[in-house]
This record gives C-alpha cells, sequence and structure tokens, in this order.
C-alpha cells in the first residue's frame, strides 16, 4: 500500500510499472482523475489541504479497503497546489486476485476520498474565484457501502 | 490553550489559518458560541454550523464532541477531494 500527498505532477504509467507484481494478482484497475474544466472560463484550480490530516484520512480509507476486498496491493496519489485544465489531480490503482474486488475497491477507494480526504477545491477564473461545493451526491456515493 | 485551525472559506472569512485559544469550553458547540462572540468575522463563519466540518486532533468528529484532552479543532467546510 502506498500513499502520495504531493504539490508535484505524477505520471500515471510510471507510477504503476511493477505495481501488484509478485502478489499474483489477477486484475488491475487504475483511475486517474483530471482538472475538468465546466464553466468553460476556469484558468486554475487551487487544491488546499489540511496536512497531516490528510495522509492519516486516506490511509485509513485504503487499508478498509485492502481488508474488505482482500487487495493485493493499493496505490493512492493525491495533489494539492495549484493546477491547470487537463493535468492529472489524483489516481488510485487497486490489484486483487479477480476483477470485481479490483472495480468495487477502486470506486470505494474514489467515493471515499471525494467526500472524506480533507481536500478543498477552489476555482480560479478572470471572473474571479469560487470555492467548489460539496454536492450532496458525493455523500450519498457513501451509502452504498 | 487549544490550538484551532481553519481551511477553504472559513479560513478567508475569520481572515487566519491557525490560532491558539485560551477556552475552558466543554464541547466543540461550546467553542464555536465563544469563539462568536468575540467579533462578527467569527460569527460570520459560524453562522450556519450545519455547512460546516469540525476534526478533533486530524479526525472527523461533532459538534457536541467534548474538548476534554483535544490539542487541535479544526473547522472546515464539506470535503471536495477526487
Amino acid at each position: 500500500m502506498r500513499i502520495a500527498v504531493q504539490s508535484a505532477p505524477f505520471d500515471a504509467a510510471a507510477e504503476i510499472a511493477g505495481f501488484g507484481a509478485g502478489t499474483n494478482a489477477g486484475a488491475l484497475v487504475t483511475f486517474t482523475g483530471l482538472v475538468r474544466d465546466d464553466s468553460g472560463r476556469m484558468q486554475a484550480l487551487e487544491l488546499e489541504h489540511y496536512p497531516g490530516m490528510t495522509e492519516r484520512a486516506i490511509a485509513k480509507i485504503a487499508e478498509e479497503a485492502m481488508t474488505r476486498w482482500s487487495l493485493a496491493d493499493c496505490l493512492v496519489i493525491h495533489r494539492f497546489g495549484r493546477l491547470t485544465v487537463g493535468e492529472p489531480i489524483m489516481m488510485v490503482a487497486t490489484a486483487a486476485r479477480h476483477r470485481a474486488a479490483a472495480f468495487e475497491a477502486a470506486e470505494f477507494l474514489m467515493d471515499y476520498l471525494k467526500s472524506r480526504a480533507p481536500f478543498w477545491k477552489k476555482e480560479i477564473s478572470p471572473d474571479g474565484t469560487c470555492w467548489v461545493a460539496a454536492k450532496a451526491s458525493d455523500e450519498d456515493a457513501l451509502t452504498r457501502w | 490553550m487549544i490550538d484551532v485551525v481553519y481551511f477553504a472559506w472559513v479560513r478567508e472569512r475569520i481572515g487566519l489559518p491557525r490560532e491558539r485559544v485560551e477556552t475552558r469550553a466543554a464541547t466543540v458547540a461550546d467553542l464555536v458560541a465563544e469563539l462568536s462572540a468575540r467579533e462578527e468575522r467569527y460569527a460570520a463563519a459560524f453562522a450556519d454550523i450545519s455547512a460546516l466540518r469540525v476534526a478533533l486532533d486530524q479526525e472527523l468528529s461533532e459538534f457536541d464532541a467534548p474538548l476534554a484532552g483535544v490539542r487541535e479543532v479544526a473547522f472546515f467546510p464539506p470535503m471536495t477531494g477526487g
């Protein structure tokens, strides 16, 4: 299991080289989230986080995924700081014996990272700045787990 | 003494990221009441606590939680990771 909270960019392909190797995993799922511009006017996205709590919260979520789906391995990378449209913002990777577990665990990680990892997004546009509000649907997504 | 930290728009509204607070508040809600009574910027930030989340020593908690033994209280809006 590896957790990285960083401002530096990452290369998703390089990150999964060797991931799950030697574990007899039969399935490897990866998800990469990119900075999206919904308004068509966004210049940058600024991510604030809570140093210390962020790492702890993500580790707790990842440990639960490891146990619940008997994962062979699990990787979470999440960036903070100023990002531009199209840049990778975060990724998760899961390795398991079978694909159902790998897919489900990746979705679980994504759902929990959205509303239980202490990050806050602020959109920067020529019109000013705007904090992104949490969606009720993101909170509701947790009930299925 | 307790460390109180603020994030996102709560930090912007209060105007500082962190402060040490001398308090005898028994619960988070008591601390919120004390801070709100200080100045308008605190009252504005804490006007609707249903729009806020709280963490005690970096663990998500509740507003009725006791503060005994707690070193760091954090206030922030609902998280938007992922």
